[in-house]
């Protein structure tokens, strides 16, 4: 909102009650006129407190190993002939009661999920920002290195960052960097979408009035973009973070599947499933049943809650 | 036209050997190679002779113009697990996915054409408010679990197809092996091209459908109606045509990452291919069959890329006018 829309709502008459104004918000009416939208909102959402709470609702710890059953391995879940009560989806090969491990793995997920989207939309949007103000050759080569990357698969620059990051670690202290190599793996393979649309979109601010006569009162260039041109961009950024957090969940639950994301002593659900893939043949389906079903769950909802951000942030459509 | 060419052929070449010396940076500053070439037993003197046999004491530039000369004949050095040339161990497992991504190809365009054109024409059709659902499952389906849920029900459960390996395969010169020949090669693929082509045929399905909703909105097809042409002329001589272009284009430009995404599939499959040797080499940080790699799709992406440019500007008559103007 420019300054002149802020003093115009000041002269107005005074501000409706959050309600009212919920109920005329383009967003929340689009958002609740689709059952589907809503549904998928719903889910997201109850996922989402879920992995934020594992710990306060987990039955045990699974990254503790002192805390497995390692009697009790490879135990059917509870409503199926030979399960245990204490376990209600059963547990994997080391004694993990699964629904435990599903909790945290769903919040391991989400944190590198979010984390991965913060780190590469920052990138990207300062590149952007630069490149489109600044033009020139910090313009080029920019633009030329997001070229390069844009050829590659995204999955395919994290694997190789993920291999890189490998190599230059001690293998010792692998099992703790490896939340911090995805974040940075999966962020850095992102980065190139943010900045080409926010250098489209700085480009044609730019020139508008509103610019130029920021630079006419003496500001900074510095201010200029953080405070005028990064309000007016970031509409498509959002839709992009969205699209790319479900993106970046399969990303890292593609390399924990791989064997090249999170061990297994600190599953996420990718690890869980790549354990699982193990026992498909002998039986023990549970394993990698329940984990797929929440990592698709979590998929779904977050691509179904994109897809609807898109078409309602994209006037085009209206 | 040809200055067009010869300046993409030029901008690819750049782009080669950027990531040319990405390879060369990773391959001499990530670890050191002589650690991981000889055993613990290697006095600290033979490592030395060894560190200036492989030329490892000149200086940067003159190793990696070494390093780039050598890459261009597809000379990558030893692999630090196998212990075998990598251009050996990569052309030995080629065939293997070049087949699979052939296949799988295939299969996304025969499958995601017809689904796209249909949904288009019949938008509000039960039918394609299934193939709208199904394309958003595939999407949100990760690879590898659909590559699981067809093994825990063509394998485990049906007992229908293998769920791992190629099968037999049959030698074909001194180059090339392959599954196409033999009833077990070819039940093998079948899963594992499914998994690959899912993607790529939704991908292929949503951009159809809306090239030909943007395209049966243009003038010409309006016209073509007033003309009094039937329905199936209108859609499949004018508008999918019409459509086709674009689609091909992306198509083109997907076949590198249908290679790069059967990294996942083979390891679901066990498919003998490029990608397992690349993902066995990112775990046992073998970093030159990791530098061959990332040359190797660089390669197949900046190729495929430059031939798509260079058609497209000789198909589409459009762009050869604006690149006329532009350059006089």
């Amino acid at each position: 909102m420019s300054r002149a829309d802020v003093d115009l709502a000041k002269s107005g008459p005074p501000p409706p009650s959050l309600v009212a104004r919920l109920r005329d918000n383009d967003l929340v009416a689009s958002f609740l006129s689709s059952k589907t939208t809503a549904a998928a909102g719903l889910i997201a959402l109850i996922l989402i407190v879920a992995g934020l709470a594992a710990p306060l609702i987990a039955p045990t710890d699974p990254f503790n190993p002192a805390a497995n059953f390692l009697m009790d391995s490879l135990t059917p879940p509870r409503f199926v002939a030979g399960g245990d009560p204490r376990f209600l989806l059963g547990t994997d090969d080391q004694g993990r009661d699964l629904w435990s491990a599903i909790l945290y793995g769903l919040r391991i997920s989400l944190m590198i999920g979010a984390f991965s989207v913060l780190l590469g939309g920052a990138i990207g949007v300062a590149l952007g920002l630069i490149a489109g103000y600044a033009g020139g050759w910090i313009d080029s080569v920019v633009m030329r290195i997001a070229d390069v990357q844009l050829t590659f698969p995204a999955i395919l620059i994290a694997l190789l960052l993920d291999g890189v990051a490998h190599a230059l670690l001690q293998k010792s202290n692998r099992e703790e960097t490896a939340f911090l190599v995805l974040v940075v793996a999966i962020g850095l393979s992102f980065w190139v979408q943010y900045a080409r649309t926010v250098r489209g979109s700085t480009l044609v601010e730019k020139n508008r009035d509103y610019v130029q006569a920021a630079r006419l009162i003496g500001l900074s260039p510095a201010r200029i973009v953080v405070r005028h041109i990064l309000p007016n961009v970031m509409g498509p950024v959002l839709v992009i973070a969205t699209i790319n957090l479900a993106i970046a969940i399969i990303t890292e639950a593609t390399l924990s599947f791989l064997g090249v994301g999170l061990p297994a002593t600190e599953p996420s659900l990718g690890t869980l499933i790549r354990i699982g893939q193990n026992y498909l043949f002998s039986g023990e389906w549970w394993i990698v049943a329940f984990p797929s079903l929440g990592l698709a769950t979590l998929v779904l909802s977050v691509n179904l809650l994109g897809d609807w951000l898109r078409d309602a942030l994209n006037p085009r459509l209206k | 036209m040809i200055a067009f060419v010869v300046r993409r052929v030029l901008a690819s070449i750049g782009v080669m050997i950027a990531v040319g010396l990405i390879a060369f940076a990773m391959f001499r500053y990530v670890g050191d190679p002589i650690n991981q070439m000889v055993g613990v037993e290697t006095s600290v003197a033979e490592r030395a002779q060894l560190r200036e046999e492989l030329g490892l004491n000149d200086p940067a530039i003159v190793q990696a113009l070494r390093f780039l000369a050598r890459a261009a004949r597809f000379d990558f050095g030893v692999s630090y697990q196998f212990k075998q040339p990598v251009a050996d161990l990569i052309g030995a497992r080629m065939p293997a996915t070049l087949e699979l991504a052939f296949v799988a190809s295939i299969l996304s365009l025969a499958a995601g054409i017809p689904m796209g054109v249909y949904s288009a024409l019949h938008r509000d059709s039960a039918l394609s408010r299934l193939f709208q659902a199904l394309s958003l499952i595939g999407i949100s389906l990760p690879t590898f679990l659909t590559g699981i849920l067809l093994i825990t029900l063509f394998s485990v459960v049906l007992g229908w197809l293998p769920s791992f390996g190629r099968g037999d395969v049959v030698r074909l010169g001194p180059w090339w092996t392959t599954g196409f020949l033999t009833v077990s090669g070819l039940k093998s693929l079948v899963m594992p091209a499914t998994t690959l082509a899912l993607f790529q045929m939704t991908l292929i399905m949503r951009l159809v459908r809306a090239e030909m909703l943007e395209v049966l909105r243009a003038d010409y097809i309006r016209f073509a109606r007033a003309r009094g042409l039937s329905e199936s002329a209108i859609h499949f001589r004018h508008a999918l045509k019409n459509t086709l272009v674009p689609v091909i284009t992306i198509v083109g430009l997907q076949l590198g990452s249908i290679v790069a995404f059967s990294i996942i599939t083979e390891t679901v499959f066990a498919w003998p291919g490029m990608g397992q040797l690349f993902l066995q080499s990112i775990q046992n940080v073998d970093i030159p069959i990791m530098a061959a790699y990332l040359l190797f799709i660089a390669f197949m992406f900046v190729t495929i890329n430059l031939v798509v440019d260079i058609l497209y500007v000789s198909v589409d008559p459009r762009l050869r006018a604006s690149l006329h103007g532009m350059h006089g």
